[in-house]
């Protein structure tokens, strides 16, 4: 077994394989390189990459961030230094790492998302995650996530663009997730992640503005878990593909539920932020866990919330 | 330089005036390696409340003894949790972060508004033994209790309040001009509002003098990560406050 490899947690997903189950989310850790002095980043189970774009974006003006109770706000608005800057510059700096890379991908339309897809079909890119959930930007983004249509043509259009395994990221501020997952997953996604962050606003009393320049902006953090738990628990019960689970997991703990309402993997988001050694952490803790309860593998954690009786 | 992620003992978290504490901790890999302009990024409280790090400039280290001191104004649920840490207290510290001063010039003034003066401190004692000038704004004497902390690391300090409590009534912006001319300055060090910092580096861009700025802006990751704290550049591309900078040249932040 190579560095930073547990048998209890070494994972096969959607045929990525991973030393564990716990991956960075995307927009929380960069491209990895900016966390490499907390963190060996072949203990990772995958980076996933900052939401990326056909071309260079600026992102939204004025202020980006909140701090709300237990979690915050964001409005980042996807800026990003477009997909030919990370396929020169930032990939050939992860190559020396034995971790997947997973890129994120957010378009204007379907046809944009597809280019993307083709431009990233290339070694050192392990899988794709298509974000169609980003609250942020006023085209594509959320517009196509909330929407089973659009959200199918999207998929539909990236898959045939790409041989790499197909993530497709869904948005929490729809009526019926379970809609959009069984959508995705006819138009053939790989697997689901979910979830992305929450539509939120906060507003300064004293000035009666909004705190944020793009007056909304998404939720994250340990705020938004019960609904991702809930979320997770649902679709994965509907569909066949496996699920990333997401959303204020700050401890193995969290991830354990997550993994008990059926994610076959973690994502970290917000918590990177507040302890960069966090993933790691995680993986211990859910080692840890295992080794208590006489489990010999995460994989049968998966999923195995019983019913309430 | 390596960024580290440590539990820091606090040694004295000191009142200077009701609302401004200056907070003493030891903190030995960081304060070995930390440059003045830099800063730390610190967890007020263990748990998910709040939830994100707060940045404070570095104001003074004492690398032998493995020492680091913020200045903080109580303004919010964070700071005021920073003001009940006692000695003894083990806190988690990210540092040393982002790029700091240039240290340059014969004849540096440092001019500082608010809070923004706490980094100038560190700054001061770097720049020794040039004669290192400060001109320093706030709105009363109140608010100025610095000049005691600068007295042995500067040649002289020049002061305005808005209200004339104590040195020239106005504005820091108002005496520049003669500061500079008078005391033959060849770099300026400016850390403060952004209005002060903006005509600073235009008066200092008037005389042919070079300017680095400080800037501030929310933050989360504090390590160039998530993007909460980009600005523009004069250029037309973005910078990351917290990686890039916080310190900046003027032009290459200002238009
Ligand atoms: C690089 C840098 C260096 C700083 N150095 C100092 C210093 O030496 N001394 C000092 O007193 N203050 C300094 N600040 C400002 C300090 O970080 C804030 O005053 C502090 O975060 C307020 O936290 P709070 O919870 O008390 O306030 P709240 O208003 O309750 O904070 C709410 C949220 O807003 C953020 N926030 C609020 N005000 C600011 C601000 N001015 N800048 C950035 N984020 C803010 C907080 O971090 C928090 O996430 C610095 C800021 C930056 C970016
Ligand atoms: C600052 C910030 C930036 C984000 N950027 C992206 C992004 O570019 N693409 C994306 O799919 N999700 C993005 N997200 C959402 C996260 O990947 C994650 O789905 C969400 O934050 C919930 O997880 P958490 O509570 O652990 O943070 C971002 C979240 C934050 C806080
Ligand atoms: S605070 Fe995260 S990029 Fe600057």
């Amino acid at each position: 077994m190579s560095k930073g490899e547990n048998s209890q947690l070494c994972t096969e997903f959607a045929g990525i394989r991973m030393k564990n189950p716990i991956m960075t989310a995307s927009g929380t850790f960069g491209f990895g390189l900016e966390y490499k002095d907390f963190i060996d980043l072949n203990e990772l189970g995958a980076v996933v990459v900052k939401g990326t774009t056909l071309k260079p974006r600026p992102g939204n003006t004025g202020c980006r961030i909140a701090e709300t109770p237990a979690g915050m706000l964001n409005s980042i608005g996807l800026e990003n230094p477009g997909v030919d800057h990370f396929k020169d510059v930032i990939l050939p700096q992860l190559a020396p790492y034995d971790v997947p890379i997973i890129v994120n991908l957010a378009g204007n339309t379907a046809d944009e998302y597809g280019e993307l897809a083709r431009r990233l079909d290339i070694p050192g890119v392990a899988a794709i995650e298509v974000n169609i959930s980003c609250p942020n930007v006023k085209q594509g983004g959320i517009a196509f996530g909330t929407d089973c249509a659009s959200a199918t043509g999207v998929v539909e259009m990236v898959k045939r663009n790409t041989g790499k395994p197909v993530i497709v990221k869904l948005s929490p501020n729809v009526t019926d997730i379970v809609m959009m997952a069984r959508a995705v997953e006819d138009a053939g996604a790989d697997a689901i992640s979910l979830i992305n962050t929450l539509l939120g606003m906060a507003i300064d009393i004293r000035s009666w503005r909004p705190v944020l320049g793009n007056t909304v902006g998404g939720l994250s953090g340990p705020a938004v878990k019960p609904v991702a738990v809930r979320m997770v628990w649902q679709v994965a019960k509907a569909v066949k593909v496996p699920v990333i689970g997401m959303g204020g997991i700050q401890s193995a703990a969290d991830a354990i539920e997550f993994l008990l309402a059926g994610a076959s993997a973690v994502a970290v988001g917000t918590g990177n932020f507040v302890d960069p050694r966090i993933s790691v952490r995680i993986a211990e803790g859910i080692s840890d866990y295992l080794t208590e309860r006489g489990l010999t593998h995460v994989s049968e954690l998966i999923g195995r919330v019983n019913d309430y009786c | 330089m390596r960024k580290l992620l440590m539990q820091a003992t606090v040694l004295d978290n000191m009142r200077l005036t009701p609302t401004v504490n200056t907070l003493r901790i030891l903190a030995p890999e960081i304060a070995a390696q930390a440059l003045p302009g830099q800063f730390v990024h610190i967890k007020v409280a263990a748990g998910i409340q709040p939830l994100l790090r707060r940045p404070f400039s570095i104001a003074d280290i004492h690398a032998e003894q493995g020492t680091l001191t913020v200045i903080y104004r109580i303004v919010g649920e964070g700071t005021a949790l920073m003001s009940s840490f006692s000695p003894g207290d083990t806190i988690d510290v990210m540092g040393p972060l982002g790029q700091g001063f240039r240290l340059m010039g014969e004849r540096p003034l440092l001019v500082g508004g608010g809070m923004g003066i706490a980094p100038l401190l560190l700054l001061a004692k770097a720049l020794c033994p040039r004669p290192v000038y400060v001109l320093m704004g706030g709105r009363t004497q109140e608010e100025m209790f610095w000049p005691p902390l600068f007295q042995n690391v500067c040649e002289s300090i020049h002061i305005a309040t808005d209200d004339g409590s104590l040195g020239r009534c106005g504005t820091a912006l108002d005496m520049l001009p003669e500061v500079l001319e008078q005391n033959k300055i060849d770099v300026v060090y400016t850390c403060g509002p952004r209005v002060m910092m903006e005509g600073v580096a235009k008066a200092a861009a008037e005389m042919g003098i070079p300017c680095q700025v400080s800037l501030e802006e929310h933050m989360a990751c504090g390590v160039g990560a998530c993007l909460s704290c980009t600005c523009a550049a004069s250029d037309g591309t973005r910078r990351k406050i917290c990686s890039d900078g916080p310190v900046f040249w003027a032009e290459e932040v200002f238009l």
